[in-house]
């Protein structure tokens, strides 16, 4: 299953002067994915696509993505 | 000087810039999809329903285009605030 | 020849007068990978790519101008009724100082825009790598500027425009396979 955000353990120093961030994440949208669009797609209606800012939900890349920022 | 906008004009426009949203992104689709009959009919169709908000918006509104892509009223009505980062 | 349309190509709403998230925002005016770079960037590369994919840099670059537009209003929204005191805090006093309120095509440093930030290689694989990589890199700049940002109405905006890069990129990896001449063989998945 694909998910739109990443996530991985930086290493931490022990001389790192600010605060170690234990987690950090990078975007993986899903037109890294779906390669050639297929025809006949599932389709927003016009108010949801101008939206969304797509024509198709399988492309909607939601952002900040849940869980994104913490810890 | 300015005249106030009504919500009526905020609805129709957005009604307007949605189908055109869906224009945009069949023109683009189709671009790399030249063969896909659904979509053109998809595309014809939208095409249709713009031309009729465009009418309706400019009859209220005034005009959307310029170089006789739409029609003035008089006086010349082209020049009439608000330019569509003022409203 | 171009024709403009008096509309924005999306709603565009800002909840406060904010010059400091102007200052960000200009990235994407007159940046590297702002919106005038790409729209002349696919404009450009268009006279020498293959026929197949002509269409699609035409409308894709002009979608970029109603992008441009909309960024332009953004900063115009935000540092409108900006006194310059306001200006001044916002790190805005230089720009204040050469051209009041007035938009310029520089960046967020207020390094003026160069035609070395776009590419024309004449190489249509060169060209199109480099327009995707191009999306990708202002998709990762409207992420940069959300994360600064606490204007609900303006991130709406910035969050179709980042959704526009993708969809972009997208179309630019299908015409490097319409290229590749191997669509038969795609598997979709």
């Amino acid at each position: 299953m694909f998910t739109q955000v990443k996530y991985w353990n930086p290493y931490i120093g022990p001389f790192d002067p600010c605060p170690p961030m234990r987690v950090k994440s990078y975007q993986t949208p899903p037109n890294l994915y779906i390669g050639f669009q297929p025809p006949n797609m599932e389709q927003y209606s016009p108010r949801q696509a101008l939206h969304c800012g797509t024509l198709w939900p399988a492309f909607y890349s939601p952002y900040p993505s849940d869980g994104r920022e913490e810890e | 000087m300015s005249r106030t906008l009504p919500p009526e004009y905020y609805e129709l426009l957005e009604e307007l810039q949605a189908v055109d949203f869906v224009l945009v992104e069949l023109t683009l689709y189709l671009d790399t999809h030249p063969n896909d009959y659904n979509a053109i009919q998809q595309f014809n169709h939208f095409a249709k329903q713009s031309k009729q908000l465009r009418k309706q918006y400019e009859e209220l509104y005034g005009p959307l285009m310029q170089y006789g892509k739409s029609y003035s009223g008089y006086p010349w009505n082209w020049d009439d605030a608000p330019w569509p980062w003022q409203v | 020849m171009w024709n403009y349309e008096k509309k924005l190509q999306y709603p565009v709403r800002v909840s406060t007068c904010n010059p400091r998230l102007a200052k960000f925002l200009i990235e994407q005016y007159g940046g590297a990978d702002g919106e005038l770079a790409a729209a002349l960037r696919y404009l450009n590369q268009r006279y020498s790519i293959p026929d197949k994919v002509i269409g699609l840099l035409t409308d894709i670059g002009t979608e970029e101008f109603a992008h441009l537009e909309m960024i332009a209003t953004m900063v115009y929204k935000l540092t409108k009724d900006a006194t310059p005191e306001q200006m001044k805090e916002a790190g805005l006093g230089a720009h204040y100082a050469t051209h009041d309120k007035a938009l310029f095509y520089h960046n967020a440093a207020g390094v003026p825009w160069t035609a070395s930030y776009i590419q024309a290689k004449g190489d249509p694989i060169a060209d199109l790598y480099e327009d995707i990589a191009a999306e990708e890199k202002a998709r990762a700049t409207y992420q940069w500027i959300i994360n600064m940002s606490d204007d609900p109405d303006l991130n709406d905006g910035l969050k179709f425009l980042r959704e526009r890069e993708i969809i972009h990129s997208q179309r630019f990896r299908e015409a490097v396979e319409i290229l590749k001449e191997e669509r038969d063989k795609q598997i979709y998945f």
